[in-house]
């Protein structure tokens, strides 16, 4: 058996690896520093931030939904629950007839079910859903994770606006509604 | 690809038969050693049954179906979108190929066709998904023989390819991100240059791997001659990917039977290996690794600039026929057979997942072996449970 | 510790003894601490791109009492088939045969807990002890992994104990004492062919030895390359499957405190011990520094043990026999005829 040949290159690499760590400098300036050599993040103290089309959370800009169903019917799992009522709005010109409009009533989401497949914010007809990449709302209790309303209007403030194409994309930048 | 005459794969199964009768008359008191369920080796929930004598294996039995989450069955009551959300989660590591044949195979269903770019955008993310799945294997593998190293080394980098999917596809396990006619989206501003520099440190990695796994003596002397698999016996199990590859069987579907990927108009090499055996196994799907960051590196230098999403009502709704398209994902050859009668949803998927085929090489294979070598075979012939029991 | 002589000197035989065995268990736990600190926590997660616990205390340095705290929180199972007595007193057989070994290592001139003319030898007599334990933790714990891990557990120690030993005869020809403090004062003040500017340290002269030491000595603490009988691929934890709570932690203080007292006595064989060139070995200094300058060594040591652990795939039980069995034992068997011949012509 020759051992050692590969013995030896495997352990440089683990030593290369505890040196660079160690000092991520490099020789100009040997201070150890591994917080900085590390590849891991200290999660609850610094936080990586995901990439803005990171399928997070669904927030909701209620303005624009018309309680069509549509999302919840195409919902893999059918954890969106919608309840609305028709209701007259003032007309949108003056003198004009009123407008009959559909209000929500109820429109909640089970993130303990859902799978964050995006299908509800892709089938959406009047951009009315929108994901953003927070990431943080878990619960102690599971019952908390069925966000009403409010709670997904809320998230609309953490939705982050539409990225930029590359070079060679045809398709037109989206605009995310104000708040 | 070898042929094998009929004749001579008959003979062999029937002494294969009468081995096993013999072994079953001479059977003296031994041991049934239960691995799994719940075993740190199966990475996830494989049982294998193994009767041992003393610590050879006698026999040995897969048992599959603790994982079983019956997605052909679902398949018929979803629509085709809410469909591809579910194939996500059949080879958990490396989900974008498995959206690729059923997609592919409602597009011919359909008889559209992707525009040039989004083909190419996706095969990009095709292989970069095999670059985050075997690089999952190589560390693996090397956890299972016992070296704990390379597997941090492998998720480290492995971060890599998975943060450049996310950017693109907004999840990164379950990109969800394929539709029949194209993409979802296009790509993001910058993700070329951040990709290429992400396909650069896999190819350290590779390098890495190289020679801290590869090349260690006690890692060739773990699997050198273990488990080797004939090609004539790979075949008739119905092994594929890079497991009938490593037996010496030239046969890759990206290049013999190209369907809606673009694979054929780069320049790449199928590689394979003559020894068959757990460290040919390794071998081969490390060359893989580098070959598909080459792949990448290429087609995002020829991406073709156009539209993403060809021409598709907003309700989809497949015409009535059948088709099977395969492709070569990660774990092997995986195909889909949909057959469609018009609806919005599909009449019968049949998906044909690669590790349900490689494991069932096993039993055979695991015959005469130590129990030590249990773990080799297993960990080489890379299965992921979904992937088995879907 | 550093004064015991003195100390002991006047004292009853009963404080003399509650003394050592107070000695004896710091020196168990505090090498075990270190190790566990240092190496485990710290430079291997380092060797991963990672910084290892960073919670409890600053940089995580309080992370090991956490640990001794949850697992003495924790429920002491017993498996309902399992040999009751047997499966309760294996863990103490283990460390106890660790404690045995602590006590014939010299940390200084005049520090030491036994000053034995067959130190080496009692040594290497009681490090066989911690078999006896595994094999009544696999035995007792009424399951095949743990069945499987322990007897695996015996046929590797009782291999590995050989080319140990055989290491250990070389430096033993050579000092020409089995005493571990002559040992050392040996290696102060020889010379290496007539040099004998830093002693000799007999890692130099007996290179093959440290060698065949450290190998068999990594087998015998069972890490990675030689860890068959935990593989956790394979067995779940071996013969440790079973335990839970204290006894799993007296398990795990038994194996690095083990690894720490292995790494003192390789310190002492081939590296000089406490002895540091430049400083006269009766120098009452020694007293005070030697057992600081045993710990870096034993640092240093246990560091490529650990360093080999987190690199290397283990191999499998019958590479390990036939690498002690054809390998180890007759190039140790070489190392000693040699040894003798150059020892007659020198
Ligand atoms: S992301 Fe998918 S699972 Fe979640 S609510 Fe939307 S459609 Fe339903
Ligand atoms: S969110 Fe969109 S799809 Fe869902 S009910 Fe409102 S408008 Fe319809």
């Amino acid at each position: 058996m020759a051992l050692v040949p590969g013995l030896i290159k495997g352990l440089g690499v683990t030593g290369g690896t505890l040196l660079r760590t160690v000092f991520p400098d490099g020789w100009k300036k040997p201070i150890p520093n591994p917080v900085k050599g590390a590849e891991t993040v200290q999660y609850p103290h610094e936080k990586e931030a995901p990439p803005p089309r990171a399928r997070g959370v669904i927030a909701l800009h209620e303005e624009n939904c018309t309680a069509c169903m549509l999302c919840a019917r195409e919902c893999p799992d059918w954890c969106i629950y919608i309840e609305g009522h028709k209701e007259k709005a003032p007309p949108r010109r003056a003198g004009g007839k009123p407008r009959q409009v559909n209000a929500l009533d109820r429109f909640d989401i089970d993130y303990a079910l859902c799978m964050y497949c995006g299908i509800c914010v892709e089938v959406c007809p009047f951009e009315a859903l929108f994901w953003s990449p927070e990431y943080e709302f878990s619960e102690p209790r599971i019952a908390d994770l069925l966000h009403d309303k409010s709670r997904l209007a809320e998230w609309m403030e953490t939705v982050p606006d539409f990225e930029a194409y590359e070079a060679g994309a045809e398709t037109k930048v989206k605009k995310v509604p104000p708040t | 690809m070898t042929a094998i005459s009929d004749r001579e794969k008959l003979s062999y199964i029937a002494a294969q038969a009468a081995d096993a009768r013999l072994n079953l008359e001479l059977e003296t008191e031994g041991m049934t050693l239960n691995l799994g369920p719940q075993h740190p080796a199966t990475h996830g929930t494989l049982r294998i049954i193994a009767k041992l004598d003393g610590e050879q294996v006698i026999s040995a039995e897969p048992v599959m179906g603790y994982m079983h989450r019956g997605y052909e069955k679902l398949a018929e009551v979803r629509t085709y979108p809410q469909v591809t959300a579910l194939v996500n989660r059949i080879d958990w590591v490396g989900s974008f190929a498995n959206e690729v044949p059923f997609i592919l195979a409602a597009e011919k269903l359909m008889e559209v066709e992707a525009p040039p770019r989004a083909q190419w955008i996706r095969t990009a993310l095709f292989e970069m998904s095999r670059v985050a799945n075997i690089s999952l294997f190589l560390g693996d593998m090397a956890l299972q023989l016992g070296a704990t190293t390379p597997a941090f080394f492998a998720f480290r980098d492995r971060e890599h390819v998975l943060n450049q999917i996310e950017a693109v596809t907004g999840g990164r396990f379950h990109p969800n991100f394929d539709r029949i006619g194209g993409l979802k989206d296009d790509l993001p501003a910058g993700w070329i240059t951040e990709t290429k520099r992400a396909m650069r440190k896999m190819r350290q990695f590779c390098d890495e791997m190289e020679q801290l796994v590869l090349g260690n003596e006690i890692f060739a002397a773990r699997s050198r001659g273990i488990g080797v698999i004939p090609a004539d016996i790979g075949l008739s199990y119905g092994l594929s990917g890079a497991n009938i590859r490593s037996s010496g069987v030239d046969w890759d579907t990206r290049r013999d039977n190209p369907c809606g990927l673009v694979h054929s108009e780069l320049d790449w090499k199928v590689w394979t290996h003559p020894d068959g055996d757990s460290f040919a196994r390794f071998w081969v799907r490390l060359q893989e690794v580098r070959e598909s960051t080459k792949m990448i590196d290429q087609l995002l230098d020829g991406l073709p600039s156009g539209p993403i999403m060809a021409k598709v009502p907003r309700i989809i709704k497949v015409p009535a026929g059948e088709a099977y398209v395969e492709t070569e994902n990660p774990l092997g050859v995986m195909g889909y057979y949909v057959i469609s009668k018009g609806d919005l949803v599909p009449y019968r998927v049949k998906i044909r997942s690669a590790s349900f085929s490689n494991i069932s090489i096993a039993p055979w294979l695991l015959k005469g072996v130590y129990v030590p070598d249990i773990i080799t075979i297993l960990a080489s012939l890379y299965f992921i449970l979904g992937d088995i029991d879907r | 510790m550093i004064d015991a002589t003195i100390l002991l000197g006047e004292l009853a035989y009963w404080q003399q003894t509650s003394l050592r065995v107070v000695g004896g268990l710091a020196a168990v736990l505090l090498i075990a601490g270190t190790l566990v600190y240092l190496h485990l926590f710290k430079l291997v997660s380092f060797m991963q791109s990672r910084l290892g616990p960073m919670e409890a205390g600053p940089f995580g340095s309080l992370q090991l009492l956490a640990e001794v705290g949850k697992f003495l929180q924790k429920e002491d199972l017993v498996p309902r088939k399992a040999d009751r007595f047997v499966f309760l007193a294996a863990p103490f057989v283990v460390l106890v045969s660790t404690f045995l070994l602590v006590v014939v290592v010299p940390w200084g001139p005049d520090a030491w807990f036994v000053d034995s003319d067959i130190g080496i030898y009692l040594a290497m007599a009681v490090s066989s002890v911690s078999v006896i334990g595994i094999l009544m933790a696999g035995w007792g714990s009424a399951s095949k992994y743990s069945l499987l891990g322990g007897l695996r557990a015996t046929g590797q120690l009782i291999a590995y104990e050989l080319p140990l030993i055989l290491a250990v005869i070389g430096v033993v020809i050579q000092a020409g004492t089995m005493n571990m403090q002559l040992i050392v004062t040996a290696q102060a003040d020889g010379a290496i062919f007539g040099w004998d500017g830093i002693g000799n340290p007999y890692i130099l002269t007996q290179g093959v030895g440290f060698l065949l030491f450290m190998i068999a000595m990594q087998a015998e603490l069972t890490q990675t390359p030689f860890d068959m009988p935990i593989a956790e691929s394979e067995l779940v934890t071996g013969y440790m499957t079973e335990y839970s709570g204290m006894r799993f932690l007296l398990f795990f203080i038994g194996e690095f405190a083990t690894a720490g007292v292995f790494s003192a006595i390789a310190a002492v064989l081939f590296l000089g011990g406490w002895y540091v060139p430049g400083i006269d070995s009766d120098d009452n200094i020694l007293n005070v520094i030697g057992p600081l300058v045993m710990l870096t060594k034993v640092v240093g040591l246990t560091f490529l043990v650990f360093w080999f652990r987190f690199t290397f795939p283990r191999f499998r039980e019958d590479q390990l026999q036939k690498l002690a069995w054809k390998v180890l034992i007759p190039v140790a068997l070489a190392n000693i005829v040699a040894t003798g011949i150059l020892k007659v012509a020198f």
